[in-house]
């Protein structure tokens, strides 16, 4: 018993009983400040084995993949271990780049548009009562939760021939043959801006609903007029909620294959197409690959111009900051 | 299949983000890392976990799709989990411990109910994006008809245009789905308690 | 009365962060049964050695001692030291109760000892009629009792409190100050508390240390620290002082303008030797009537009226700030000044500090 200097015991040294008294309590508390928040050694420990995951099913997959891309493709499909760029030149083949920009050019015209809708219905639901904005935001998030090809499966009723469209013309007193909507380049992008929409409402009501709502105020008071007021105060201050989103949009469109596949029936190769066929179709996965890294490397791009325009709001916002400090 | 990946990619999503947010910094590396699965192409995963099984010799089926599917489950939960954690008040912890509580105790007693309705917000979402995931399992789930996912069945009815079953299946998932998502609505309201 | 018996020795205690110092080297002794306050501006080094205190730090450095034992490196569960946070820490997902029954399940008691002690704690803190509410539904006067009842119920040695009214408004914080006081007395605990607000730890300390970059400057009760600051720092920092820049002489501080102020020199200081003389408001007089050491003329900038008494902004010769005068409501009644006026002031060499510059 521990005694203090006048003899007497003293009670809370001796009588708690908790695991620090025996030799496995104290060694698990050896680092001392243990329950403070920066802790990197328990931090790793919680960390390792997500990332030991990570590594393993999708770092090391990955640089397959990369390495399959410098090798040849084998007489009968199968991989020839010798070395070649020849599947990098292929992607730059007039036939395969032309489809790259196609699939750029459909997956920017439907990011454009995802982020007008988007950031015009995000900007309605945080000017909504306080009260109702869960409610706006869980109807434009509905859709995400409803299978993605069974909301792409709607979309063919709605627009093949003898679809929802065609009959509601008819019903109007249209007469002509039916339009053909169906396995166009706009099926294929109403398809994408529909089903990525979420994303970016989600993304752009973040710090719309964030933004000091006095902010827009001083701007009116000072005289600017709400178009300038949106333009000069709300969007800059916004920009990384629309960048985050455009670049959800284009990243899941330009890799997606199912929409091209189903809505454009085929006819309209995207880049995700070229790959499954290349892989499940012509056996040629080495090209493949090559065509997959291609899509990695735009992808990079796209993310670094995300990362430059938030740095750049980011700064802005310091900026602001500083002035109301000051 | 769902369940098992949701399972696997909530208890590692969480402590991941745990870990993470109790760093004081971290390289951009890291974030890179975590936030890779949910931004990479699915059909880049997909064909690349399929050159990985292969090359392994891998016999694929249920147990590949789930372990393709953690990947990214993992991150959504780790994403979400993360989110919460920002705004969470780290002193309470330190209140805890204070009060003569273990790291243990402090987890099970205080850090955990409070950021659960975030990890099975983030449950759920997993969940969700694992049922729906069609190109990821397509492309790792073999030849066996008992490894086919239900969006895989719709993927091949879809592909021969509109049929009276195809109508009928997606009318039941519909059904599910938003009986699941009243479900988490209502049960993320009761946790938080308001 | 016997001397009071030390509780808490901060034994040469100095904390690092990389390359920034937060304490430096600090020793005191804490007594049983003290109201004691740790102030300083923000960024001092008191937080830190308050965290040192509940474990939350260790030391690079020092000892310090509870009951004569070191617990400089005892985790914070196992220290019967306990910390009411700035934030109040409240637990969201627990009722009150459960919020302040935890500590005690943490000690493994049975159930109906915890029950009678949260019970008891609940009515000293007036907190009854809250017991089954949720922290989110109370108000920060009620958030700040709870936090202060669940560090109380576990009947710590020392009860540390950071910036404990921060959070409250003005008024609030007057009558929580008193209560504070009143609880302390009550439950015969020694606190600890942390603040900015040097005027809180006036009103509830009994005795007092003046941190400043990590170093204490003075240690000592209230009207001793206020009565008797040790630098010109503790002078600045410790309620209002006037000063007037100058040099020392033998008896006093030479002002720039050749003023002579009257006042007891430190020895340490040399004639010459760049120093201030300092007054306080309220020892200043109003056109005084009899002989004073000091006197100077002046004219009224402001005045604002704050009810007990008045207090007027002088621009004199002395010193580039104008002098603050407080003078009672009853001596401003019997001639009343109004922005503009000359007036003559006057004070006593007594009241004189002279702090090296």
């Amino acid at each position: 018993m521990v005694r203090a200097a006048d003899g007497k015991p003293i009670a809370w040294l001796s009588e708690r009983r908790t695991p620090g008294a025996t030799p496995e309590g104290r060694a698990r508390q050896g680092r001392g400040g243990y329950f403070v928040k920066y802790q990197p050694s328990r931090s790793s420990l919680l960390m390792a084995p997500a990332l030991v995951w990570l590594t393993a099913l999708m770092v090391v997959p990955c640089a397959l993949v990369l390495a399959l891309a410098f090798f040849r493709r084998g007489i009968y499909g199968g991989i020839d271990y010798t070395f070649t760029l020849e599947n990098f030149g292929l992607v730059f083949d007039p036939l395969y780049a032309g489809i790259f920009l196609n699939s750029a050019r459909i997956a920017g015209t439907a990011t454009l548009i995802a982020v007008v809708i988007g950031y015009a219905a995000a900007y309605a639901i945080a000017a909504a009562p306080r009260r109702w904005q869960p409610v706006f935001l869980f109807f434009a998030v509905l859709p995400f939760w409803s299978n993605y090809l069974i909301r792409t499966y709607a979309w063919i009723v709605l627009l093949n021939r003898e679809g929802l469209i065609t009959q509601l013309l008819r019903w109007f007193g249209y007469t002509g043959e039916p339009p053909s909507m169906l396995y166009t380049e706009g099926a294929v992008i109403a398809g994408l801006v529909y089903n990525y929409l979420p994303f970016v409402i989600l993304a752009c009501y973040a710090p719309l609903s964030r933004l000091n709502p006095e902010l827009a105020e001083a701007s009116r008071d000072l005289g600017a007029s709400a178009a300038t007021t949106l333009r000069r105060v709300i969007l800059p201050l916004t920009v990384p909620g629309i960048a985050a989103g455009a670049v959800f949009v284009f990243v899941l469109s330009i890799g997606n294959f199912v929409t091209p596949a189903l809505l454009g029936g085929g006819r309209f190769q995207m880049i995700g197409n070229l790959v499954y066929d290349q892989f499940l179709t012509a056996n040629d996965w080495p090209f493949g690959a090559a065509l997959a890294m291609a899509l990695i490397a735009i992808m990079l791009l796209v993310l670094m111009a995300q990362a430059l325009a938030t740095d750049r709001a980011a700064g802005r916002a310091a900026e602001a900051r500083g002035q109301a400090d000051g | 299949m769902a369940v098992v990946s949701t399972a696997i990619a909530t208890l590692l999503g969480t402590l991941l983000a745990i870990g993470v947010e109790m760093r004081r910094q971290y390289g951009m590396g890291l974030e890179a890392l975590i936030f890779a699965p949910m931004i990479i192409p699915d059909i880049v995963l997909a064909i690349a976990l399929l050159s990985f099984f292969s090359m392994l010799n891998l016999t694929m089926g249920l147990h590949t799709i789930i372990l393709a599917h953690v990947v990214f489950n993992l991150a959504f939960v780790c994403s979400v989990v993360r989110a919460r954690l920002k705004s969470f008040d780290w002193s309470i912890v330190e209140a805890s411990a204070d009060l003569g509580a273990s790291a243990l105790t402090t987890f099970r007693r205080v850090t955990l109910p409070v950021i659960a309705p975030a990890v099975i917000a983030g449950a759920l979402l997993a969940f969700t994006l694992s049922v729906d995931e069609f190109i990821i399992a397509f492309f790792t789930a073999g030849a066996g008809r008992a490894s086919t996912t239900l969006p895989m069945q719709i993927y091949a009815m879809i592909r021969f245009g509109i049929t009276p079953e195809i109508n009928a299946l997606a009318t039941i998932v519909m059904a599910v789905s938003i009986t699941a998502l009243t479900l988490s609505q209502r049960l993320n309201r009761g946790i938080i308690g308001q | 009365m016997s001397e009071p018996r030390t509780l808490l020795a901060i034994d040469h205690v100095s904390k690092k962060f990389g390359q920034v110092t937060a304490v430096d080297g600090i020793s005191l002794d804490i007594r049983e049964n003290e109201f004691f306050a740790l102030l300083g501006p923000s960024g001092c080094g008191k937080t830190t050695l308050l965290r040192m205190l509940a474990g939350f730090e260790t030391p690079n450095d020092g000892r310090i001692l509870l009951d004569g034992h070191d617990i400089a490196r005892t985790p914070p569960n196992k220290r019967p030291v306990n910390l009411m946070f700035q934030s109040y820490a409240l637990f969201p997902h627990m009722s009150v109760r459960a919020n302040v029954s935890y500590g005690l399940e943490m000690e493994r008691l049975p159930a109906a000892e915890i029950r009678s002690r949260v019970d008891a704690i609940l009515a000293t803190t007036e907190l009854v009629p809250f017991a089954d509410r949720k922290p989110e539904q109370l108000s920060g006067g009620q958030k700040q009792r709870v936090a202060l009842a669940r560090a109380l119920v576990k009947r710590p040695r020392l009860l540390l409190l950071d910036e404990p009214l921060g959070a409250l408004d003005k008024k609030l914080r007057g009558a929580m100050q008193l209560e504070l006081k009143r609880l302390q007395h009550e439950v015969g605990i020694t606190f600890v508390i942390v603040t900015h607000d040097q005027e809180e730890s006036l009103v509830m300390a009994d005795r007092m240390a003046v941190l400043k970059d990590g170093k204490l400057l003075q240690c000592d009760t209230p009207h001793a620290i206020y009565e008797h600051p040790a630098d010109r720092f503790v002078a600045d920092f410790i309620g209002v002082m006037n000063f007037v820049p100058g040099k020392a002489s033998s008896d006093g501080v030479v002002a720039v303008n050749g003023a002579r102020i009257a006042g007891k020199v430190p020895a340490a200081l040399s004639p010459g030797a760049p120093a201030v003389a300092s007054v306080r408001p309220e020892r200043i007089r109003l056109f005084p009537s009899g002989e004073t050491a000091n006197r100077t003329t002046g004219t009224v900038e402001a005045l604002a009226y704050h009810g007990l008494d008045l207090q007027l902004h002088v621009r004199t010769p002395l010193s580039p700030k104008p002098f603050l005068v407080r003078v009672t409501a009853d001596a401003a009644d019997r001639r009343p000044v109004a922005s503009g006026d000359q007036v003559e002031l006057g004070w006593d060499a007594a009241d004189v500090r002279i702090f090296e510059e």
